[in-house]
């Protein structure tokens, strides 16, 4: 791959830019998650390529993991789809790259958890995903006290390592989440799995004020929301909205590929408008 | 030498294996738990409770009985069976069970839930959680809940309520998934009774030292009966906790040889097992680093085993250990090796063992025709067999209905 063609914009800083630009738009991101390889790779890269055109700002990919402790039903069957579709660590990564060739600007995080990554092997895995484009990595099942394992690393390749907050993280802990963040922070909206719990605006904005106290990096929130409705509401007082089971549920009930990439594209276009009303308010 | 009875380190690891591989919301409660756990174990009156409910309620000390007739079929070493299926509820289970639901009082907490795959572990934690008036909800997967009726009917008659998991495969590593899940949704008033020694530090550490009583046991008795320490001691191994619990006291004791038996089902060769160290690689599930039944990707692959309880595809994290450090023996067991054994236990000693600690006696079988007589060998006769009657008839062909 053309290295130098796309260098312009380093991995750290395509998130960086990307969380300026918006500063000055005055409205938050959308961040949107898709499974990589779900239904199938190419359905897959179709629903990645045309995503920021539809008004996603940042892009997460999962990579797909038999076991995903951390995900609700929606999200689980997207994994299993995409495994039982042939996807694998090498082909995400190629996914990424095949993005990258016709976007140099979005930003991109791989999420998911640490066992493929350990697998394939840490250095090897941050060289490739350095290379391939990635911007940033949500691994899971990493908590702090393993910083050691991949969040270091991942630095030295300029890949952010993004941390999750949750209603669990208090002030005691907090700092302890806080250190060696980077990119943006997760605050997870509700104790529990992916896509089940609708989160309580009111809470969810205490846990986002309490985290900008203590932290200059944007925030973002997400687990649970679904609709244009709650991405504004959830917009005014946070830098980015997550939304990922609705957009996997929106592939997993389309009748065929084209439908699955309209209707995600669909999706992304409401919730798109739910965060610019965000941002005029 | 590394004092190997002196793990995990502080952040619970046993040397590269163990850790605490588990997302944020739940850090804050495992901190919490290894302080309350770290606590206890100062704490005399915990300590008591403890010795009350494994005399009174679970029925200890479990005899170590001289197994006569085993030891003439085979001719060679003095067998000795550590006889934890005689506790109550069948098992060596209910000896952390009890344990943790003593914790879970101590912290607190008004709900238990748990996981099981043979249903051995689940019946435990339905025992002590209506001994103690929690309500219980036990996650188990639905190829197991087939396998398995009599323990499912056990578990309701205890009050507890049986969640069928179908995501995965249907068996105890997705059950394992699913009451992470419950765990992380219902953290605050919730605890979670891992059933073997694997899980996010401190499980390994904790259900091992609750499990330990075998050990300390089994020395204490064979020193009255033979004046030694035994020579070799002999455990099956699903996650490991009975044999854990076996060998944990005499690490230290370089004279005693250990030998850990990994479900082998239709032959390690073929692929269908459940046997980890000798058939995995290292990696990361269900909060720890250990090793795993895993494809080239780093998806986990399903275990395969006759027997329920052993049907996991990893094993826990001080297991992986002292098998690199070479310190216990591992080796595997086929489904039709513990089902000759299984037979033959049944008409040598008159017990029925459970499928998971015929593969124990498997490896008996191989190994004590060519000891010396003198050798002394301690199998930990992990659970009796009742419930695995539908299974052995189903594969003996015989029909029981």
């Amino acid at each position: 791959m053309n290295a130098a063609k796309e260098n312009p914009v380093n991995a750290a800083t395509r998130l960086d830019a990307c969380f300026a630009a918006l500063k000055a738009e005055q409205r938050p991101a959308l961040v949107t998650y898709v499974t990589a390889g779900d239904p199938d790779f190419e359905t897959s890269l179709e629903i990645l390529q045309g995503l920021p055109a539809a008004g996603a700002d940042v892009i997460e990919i999962g990579m797909p993991f038999s076991d995903p402790m951390a995900d609700g039903p929606t999200i689980q069957k997207a994994a299993l789809r995409a495994l039982e579709g042939g996807q694998t660590m090498t082909r995400t990564l190629e996914l990424v790259h095949a993005f990258r060739q016709q976007d140099s600007q979005t930003p991109l995080v791989l999420m998911g958890y640490y066992n493929p990554i350990h697998r394939y092997g840490v250095a090897r895995f941050l060289a490739d995903a350095a290379r391939a484009g990635v911007d940033g990595l949500i691994v899971v099942d990493l908590p702090p006290e393993h910083d050691d394992e991949l969040c270091l690393p991942a630095r030295e390749h300029g890949i952010a390592f993004i941390r999750l907050a949750t209603p669990t993280t208090d002030a005691k802990r907090l700092p302890r989440v806080l250190d060696n963040a980077s990119g943006f922070l997760y605050c997870v909206s509700v104790n529990g799995i992916t896509g089940v719990r609708a989160p309580d605006f009111h809470d969810v904005e205490g846990m986002v004020g309490r985290l900008r106290e203590r932290s200059r990096l944007p925030v973002a929130v997400g687990f649970g929301i679904r609709t244009a409705a709650q991405a504004q509401a959830i917009g005014r007082f946070s830098d980015a909205v997550v939304v990922g089971s609705a957009l996997v549920e929106a592939i997993e009930s389309a009748e065929t590929r084209h439908g699955a990439v309209e209707a995600v594209h669909g999706l992304v276009r409401e919730l798109a408008e739910g965060v610019r009303r965000a941002g005029n308010t | 030498m590394t004092d190997l009875s002196m793990q995990p380190d502080a952040h619970g690891m046993f040397g590269r294996f163990g850790g605490r591989f588990v997302p944020e919301t739940l850090m804050p409660l495992i901190s919490e738990l290894q302080a309350e756990y770290d606590a206890a174990r100062q704490d005399s009156e915990f300590q008591r409770q403890l010795a009350y409910f494994q005399r009174d309620y679970v029925g200890r000390p479990s005899p170590l009985y001289f197994a006569e007739r085993l030891t003439e079929h085979f001719g060679g070493a003095r067998i000795y069976l550590k006889r934890e299926e005689l506790n109550h509820t069948g098992a060596h289970k209910i000896n952390n069970c009890i344990g943790q639901i003593l914790l879970a009082k101590r912290m607190g907490k008004t709900r238990i839930i748990a996981e099981t795959g043979a249903g051995m572990h689940g019946v435990a934690t339905a025992t002590v959680a209506a001994r103690f008036g929690m309500p219980c909800v036990v996650y188990m997967g639905s190829a197991d809940i087939e396998r398995q009726q009599p323990n499912v009917f056990r578990m309701k008659l205890l009050g507890a309520e049986v969640i069928p998991v179908t995501t995965g495969t249907g068996t105890l590593k997705d059950a394992m998934n699913e009451a992470l899940r419950d765990w992380v949704t219902n953290v605050d008033d919730t605890f979670y009774i891992i059933g073997t020694v694997a899980g996010p530090h401190p499980y390994p550490a904790m259900v091992r030292d609750f499990q330990a009583v075998i050990g300390r046991e089994t020395r204490t008795q064979i020193l009255e009966k033979e004046g030694r320490l035994p020579d070799s001691l002999v455990a099956c191994i699903g996650g490991g906790s009975n044999a854990m619990g076996l060998f944990h006291p005499f690490l230290g004791d370089e004279t005693v040889q250990m030998i850990g038996v990994e479900a082998g089902g239709k032959g390690v060769e073929t692929g269908l097992h459940a046997a980890s160290l000798i058939g995995g690689a290292p990696g990361v599930l269900h909060g720890n680093r250990t090793y795993l039944l895993q494809d080239g990707d780093g998806q986990i692959v399903d275990a395969h085993s006759i027997s329920a309880g052993l049907d996991y595809p990893g094993i826990g994290p001080e297991h992986a250990w002292l098998h690199e450090q070479g310190r216990v023996e591992y080796v595997s067991i086929t489904d039709d090796e513990a089902l000759a054994a299984f037979q033959c236990c049944c008409r040598q000693e008159g017990i029925i063992p459970a499928l998971e600690s015929a593969h124990a006696l498997a490896e008996v079988a191989k190994r004590a025709p060519s000891l010396p007589r003198d050798h002394l060998m301690v199998v930990n006769l992990s659970g009796r067999g009742d419930k695995d009657m539908m299974s052995v008839a189903q594969h003996l062909g015989e029909n029981v209905q």
